[in-house]
């Protein structure tokens, strides 16, 4: 029962981020905004009920799964793949290999700067 | 005619959805059986060696992907909600994300428009099409988000999907290594460059790796999802008006 209350608790949030979006005319996706509401709410009511949680666990626990239908989808894409193949692998590798590169470099070098006066200030903090 | 049966139940079985939809989950099942027969190597990525059984039975049974998809639409349809579940980890980091807000921010932002400035910027150097280079700019968000902006900006969101996925298993693969290279050890950085170049197949890697570099990288898609929702559709527009095509 509590994981079939979590995953409708998810859909209902997923349904109204899409209305929502759909009336206001947004430039986000539903679910990014029904994600947005959640985590509002929880932060409102300072925790996670068991039955979000659940639900929330086996949903991610097998998140790669869910993209596999996607990836089929290649199948349906061949020509178009095959005839920029070029732009396309080199796009995507290069791309992918230089945002991770950069993202880490910056995080790492970021966290250095801001992190280091934090440890002193945070005792009067908690 | 003694046997009309084998026919009629491929004709039946073909039409229904309970096709498409076992097959996948028992392609990903065998997919994740030899993903940790492989000591969790991530060459042997599930996500990888589902898809190419699923292509290649859907190839050698004559089966159209649309058909196919009337079964795999049912666990497809489900990233939407683990989109929305994102929200759990999130608020459980959120005391850690508070602490590091500022570098957070600031890597989100600038990984979010370096994934997408440079996939345009590279595809259109390579001569792709603007079609190409607008399906592959939201590559490095979630499947529904990236389609969704895929579409908006005039690319192919089917293509988007296709695309999403192999950045993500680019980005699992290698990953780990380019980490080494580069000498970042800690796992909060890893875990925010994971997410954000290689949103939720990047984040399964991560959570092998540790569980703290799970928790960011789920965090760092679940935001670069928000902010490459925001940020992409503005960038393509300002592109436009520095570098016409």
């Amino acid at each position: 029962m509590q994981f079939l209350n979590g995953i409708t608790l998810l859909l209902v949030y997923q349904l109204v981020g899409e209305i929502t979006v759909r009336l206001l005319g947004l430039p986000i996706p539903g679910p990014v905004l029904g994600m947005v509401m959640l985590f509002v709410t929880l932060m409102i009511r300072g925790k996670a009920p068991e039955s979000v949680d659940q639900a929330s666990t086996a949903l991610l626990s097998h998140l790669s799964l869910l993209f596999v239908p996607a990836g089929v989808g290649m199948m349906a894409h061949f020509g178009r793949i095959a005839d920029e193949w070029v732009p396309i692998t080199l796009a995507l590798l290069l791309s992918t290999v230089i945002t991770m590169v950069a993202t880490a470099l910056i995080m790492q070098v970021t966290t250095r700067w801001f992190a280091k006066p934090l440890p002193e200030k945070e005792g009067g903090d908690e | 005619m003694n046997e009309p049966g084998l026919k009629d139940i491929w004709v039946y079985l073909s039409a229904s959805p309970l096709l498409g939809l076992t097959i996948t989950l028992v392609a990903y099942g065998l997919a994740y059986r030899l993903y940790l027969k492989t000591n969790s190597n991530p060459l042997a990525n599930p996500v990888v060696t589902s898809v190419a059984m699923l292509i290649i039975l859907l190839l050698a049974t004559g089966t159209s992907y649309s058909d196919y998809f009337e079964g795999g639409q049912f666990v497809h349809f489900l990233l939407g909600p683990a989109t929305v579940a994102l929200a759990v980890p999130l608020y459980q980091q959120f005391s850690r994300l508070r602490q590091l807000w500022l570098p957070v921010t600031i890597s989100l932002f600038c990984g979010v428009v370096i994934a997408a400035g440079s996939s345009i910027g590279l595809a259109r150097l390579l001569g792709g099409s603007t079609e190409i280079q607008m399906s592959l700019a939201p590559k490095s968000a979630t499947a529904p988000v990236a389609m969704g902006i895929s579409e908006k900006i005039g690319g192919l969101p089917s293509l988007t999907a296709v695309l999403v996925v192999i950045t993500g298993i680019t980005g699992a693969v290698l990953g780990t290594k380019l980490f080494e290279w580069i000498r970042v050890r800690d796992d909060t950085a890893k875990g925010i460059a994971m997410g954000v170049a290689a949103h939720g197949i990047g984040t399964a890697r991560a959570f092998q790796v540790s569980s703290q570099m799970g928790a960011f990288s789920g965090l760092a898609m679940a935001l670069s999802a928000f902010a490459t929702a925001l940020l992409v559709p503005w960038l393509v527009d300002l592109l436009e008006a520095w570098i016409p095509a």
